[in-house]
């Protein structure tokens, strides 16, 4: 049995999973419009490849990873491009970038698919199936996941996040009771992409079925080759307590190695992927689909909560009616009530990071009582799970004390929302961390263009001190040639005026002779 | 708008000041049987003033009134100013105690949270400092009848002799002294009737509810173990230490934890967060060094008790012991403990 460590900290909100967790997978139906954004990845927008008016198949590519940490994207389903446009997005600042949208034929043709055998395949070949088939980390970070695979240091331990600790969130939880045997063998194929030595996948012990689901198909035999990779699976119950999920906390519980900000897994040996990660590239390699779909839980002040099977693209408005919101519904949360943040605009497209939309009431999520000041009870401290001390960072954040609030680790805090959970002060800290975030990056980015500026200007005026002094030593040294010539010129005369006065002189007297 | 986390635990500030009130009730039970109801007169009259301080004051600074007045913070303050004030001080002179705690020591500098010195302890030392007779008046063993100590504390003229007897404290340091006196620390433990078991005569009774209360609080995860355990352990271990070398002259532990406010500053005054520590590490150092102020300033400093200026000194030192105990931040550990 796998030693498990605690991780600092933590809080145990009611975890609201009954609601959703008994709904199976439901694919939902093919909407009127997709609208498909390029960017779709934490790294950047893929280069689009796609035109207006072009018949798209399903699963065809549209946008092309570009270098190293691209992303691609590819069409959800078969139809005609009839735009590529600016949209809205659904992110906390309402941002709007290009977008094909598409509208389907209903035929759902597909590209042609090629699987690959992973364990007897050119590893670089596995590789670049996974970037060119889009799979980025469906736990909600949407890092490119072939950047991940490509670890500078020797992967011991490759960790599968089945966590979801996140209150209200069920989609991981079906998929590892529904698709399990494509998760345990995307699990082996990243281990060994990775040359993994054991493979533990994680998963809070309020989901008992999932972690059975898991290790029925580890024990048993035929759902997929998955090399030698099958003596190494551990199938590992956490304790629920959030925030389990996140990739540190996880690490720290099942290795317990604490990685300090900055430093990434793999420097310990170490390398994360959730569960939808996993199930994605099983499905890329071993069936030649691209990520087109992911699972999104509807949960909250739905009449009809769910976990639904839902296209890349899909328009939100046409996914929440499929859970029909209840008519006191005052805002709908992408993500969990602890991280998620709520959308200005329900009109934005689902895209690969979309794991839940929480319907929310007055009624279900009572807004907060007035806030009142700090009384440094330390209620945050003991909840942090970073071990930093929240009432200080929001002391200096608030009085704009940004070099302080460095000194005291903000850039450390992963803004789970434990420290604002447990305020008995009901202070939005997150929010705090947040702003103090934004301003640092602001002001460093407004100091490196300052820095540039300078540069630029300083390079100028040397520039033209160099030429002007170039100048000038090029007109001194034309004026000394000119000097010089003169001179020689003058000398010239001079003796030929000499010679010929020498000359006259003589004449005379020859003359006189 | 907010952002998130879109959900709250249902502590409140509120809740959290109550649970401290209830903490003090077995410490206020016991008081009463010793003492008589005349504390909860005391109570009445510093919560009545604290309250109608807080709220004009609030309304002075243009804040919500009915939102920070119903905090339960000023009850705490008038609670403790209650507390430490003896019983039978005249009613103007709680009322002014609880005025400096509320006026001076809280919302003058910013109210709520912002206070860098304990207020019922300022109350407590500024009112010492000026009034020194009056607050040493403390009632005799076994004076529990009520009329006598509601005159002392209402009437203009105080014939009170009848009435007050030295503290504990007071009596054993006026007598160790006293170089005359040729006592020593067991001979006056023995002879004196404001002596009890271990401290005081009803006070190690009152010590007891306090400890009661403060266990309660930290088994509600209101306080932590840090402070108190730091503030009696030190105050335990100084006083064993010097109740060897010199049993003569200096009382042993478990007079001093049962004495005086040693109890009540454990738990209840070492343990406020927002004029203390707020490190793990600093709490302990803070409550370590009141501690150790409270025993020298109680064996050789002016006045009766030395654990309101103890306090008040390591308010002083707080931002600074806070800042140099920060804990390490997850993951900046030397070594990964795997």
């Amino acid at each position: 049995m796998l030693e498990l460590f605690r991780f600092p900290g933590g809080v145990k909100p009611a975890a609201h999973k009954q609601e959703s967790a008994g709904a199976a997978i439901v694919p939902a139906p093919l909407p009127e419009l997709l609208v498909v954004p390029f960017r779709q990845s934490a790294t950047g927008a893929a280069v689009i490849q796609a035109s207006t008016g072009e018949r798209v198949r399903k699963g065809q590519l549209i946008g092309a990873a570009e270098g190293a940490f691209g992303s691609s994207v590819h069409a959800p389903t078969s139809g005609a491009v009839i735009a590529i446009e600016s949209r809205m997005l659904p992110h906390p600042s309402g941002l709007a970038a290009p977008c094909a949208v598409i509208e389907p034929d209903g035929a759902e043709t597909w590209i042609e698919r090629a699987p690959l055998d992973p364990f007897n395949t050119d590893p670089e070949i596995v590789r670049a199936r996974i970037r060119d088939a889009g799979i980025v980390g469906l736990g909600g970070a949407v890092f490119p996941s072939h950047v991940k695979t490509r670890a500078p240091a020797a992967i011991d331990t490759l960790i599968i996040n089945g966590a979801e600790c996140e209150p209200w969130i069920t989609c991981d939880d079906r998929l590892m009771r529904e698709r399990t045997a494509d998760i345990v063998c995307g699990a082996a194929i990243l281990g060994r992409l990775m040359g993994a030595k054991r493979i533990l996948v994680g998963v809070e012990d309020n989901k008992p079925e999932a972690a059975a689901a898991l290790r029925a198909v580890i024990g048993g035999e035929g759902y997929c080759e998955t090399g030698d990779m099958q003596a190494h699976f551990q199938v590992i119950g956490v304790p629920t307590l959030y925030p389990a999920g996140g990739e540190k906390q996880l690490i720290r519980v099942l290795t317990g190695i604490e990685i300090p900000y900055g430093k990434l897994g793999p420097e310990f040996g170490i390398q994360c992927f959730n569960v939808g990660t996993a199930h994605a590239v099983a499905r890329a390699v071993l069936h030649g689909e691209p990520l087109i779909a992911r699972i999104v839980t509807l949960a909250g002040n739905y009449a009809r909560p769910g976990n639904f099977e839902v296209l890349i693209g899909t328009p939100m408005n046409a996914l929440l009616a499929l859970g029909a919101p209840r008519s006191d519904t005052d805002r709908i949360v992408m993500g969990g009530p602890m991280m998620g943040f709520a959308l200005a605009d329900t009109a934005v497209p689902v895209v690969k990071a979309t794991n839940c939309l929480l319907a929310m009431s007055p009624q279900l999520f009572p807004p907060p009582p007035p806030e009142l000041p700090c009384i440094r009870c330390g209620a945050c401290t003991r909840a942090c799970p970073m071990i930093l001390q929240p009432h200080e960072l929001y002391w200096y954040a608030k009085s704009k004390n940004f070099g302080k609030a460095q000194e005291y680790h903000l850039f450390d805090c992963i803004e789970c929302g434990c420290c604002a959970y447990v305020c008995p002060s009901r202070i939005p800290l997150v929010d705090y961390y947040r702003f103090a975030k934004a301003e640092i990056r602001a002001r460093e980015r407004e100091k490196a263009a300052a820095d540039t500026a300078r540069e630029r200007y300083e390079f100028r005026q040397f520039r033209e001190e160099r030429d002007q002094a170039e100048k000038a030593a090029r007109l001194a040294a034309r004026a000394a040639e000119t000097q010089a010539r003169l001179a020689d010129e003058n000398s010239a005369k001079i003796a030929a005026a000499q010679a010929r006065s020498q000359a006259e002189a003589a004449a005379p007297r020859e003359e006189n002779a | 708008m907010r952002g998130s986390p879109h959900i709250l635990q249902t502590v409140s500030v509120r809740l959290v000041m109550f649970k401290v009130l209830i903490a003090l009730l077995p410490g206020i039970a016991a008081y009463v049987w010793f003492f008589g109801a005349a504390i909860l007169v005391q109570i009445a009259l510093a919560s009545s003033a604290a309250l109608a301080a807080e709220a004009a004051i609030l309304r002075l600074r243009g804040k919500p009134v009915l939102l920070h007045l119903t905090d339960g913070s000023a009850l705490v303050t008038a609670w403790l100013v209650a507390l430490t004030f003896p019983p039978i001080a005249p009613w103007w002179l709680t009322v002014l105690g609880v005025l400096v705690a509320i006026v001076i020591a809280k919302h003058l500098y910013g109210g709520l949270g912002q206070n860098p010195f304990n207020p019922a302890m300022v109350a407590y030392c500024a009112m010492i400092v000026a009034y020194p007779q009056l607050m040493s008046q403390w009632p005799h063993v076994g004076q529990d009848a009520l009329l006598p100590m509601l005159q002392a504390i209402f009437s203009g003229d105080r014939q009170i002799d009848a009435l007050v007897m030295a503290t504990p404290l007071d009596a054993l340091r006026t007598i160790l002294r006293n170089p005359e006196a040729h006592a020593t620390v067991a001979g006056i433990l023995g002879a004196h009737a404001t002596f009890g078991n271990v401290g005081g005569y009803g006070w190690e009774w009152i010590a007891a509810g306090y400890l009661v209360g403060g266990l309660w609080l930290w088994q509600q995860r209101v306080i932590t173990w840090h402070a108190p355990l730091a503030y009696l352990v030190t105050l335990a271990a100084i006083a064993a230490i010097f109740g060897i070398i010199d049993p003569q002259r200096f009382a042993g532990a478990e007079f001093h934890l049962f004495t005086g406010g040693a109890m009540l500053g454990a738990f209840f005054i070492a343990t406020d967060p927002v004029s203390g520590c707020t490190t793990p590490l600093g709490k302990i150092l803070f409550a370590a060094g009141a501690a150790a102020l409270t025993w020298v300033i109680r064996n050789f400093g002016g006045y009766p008790d030395g654990m309101a200026f103890a306090i008040l000194l390591m308010n002083l030192l707080a931002p600074l012991i806070d800042r140099y105990t920060q804990p390490k931040v997850f993951g900046h550990k030397r070594k990964p403990d795997a």
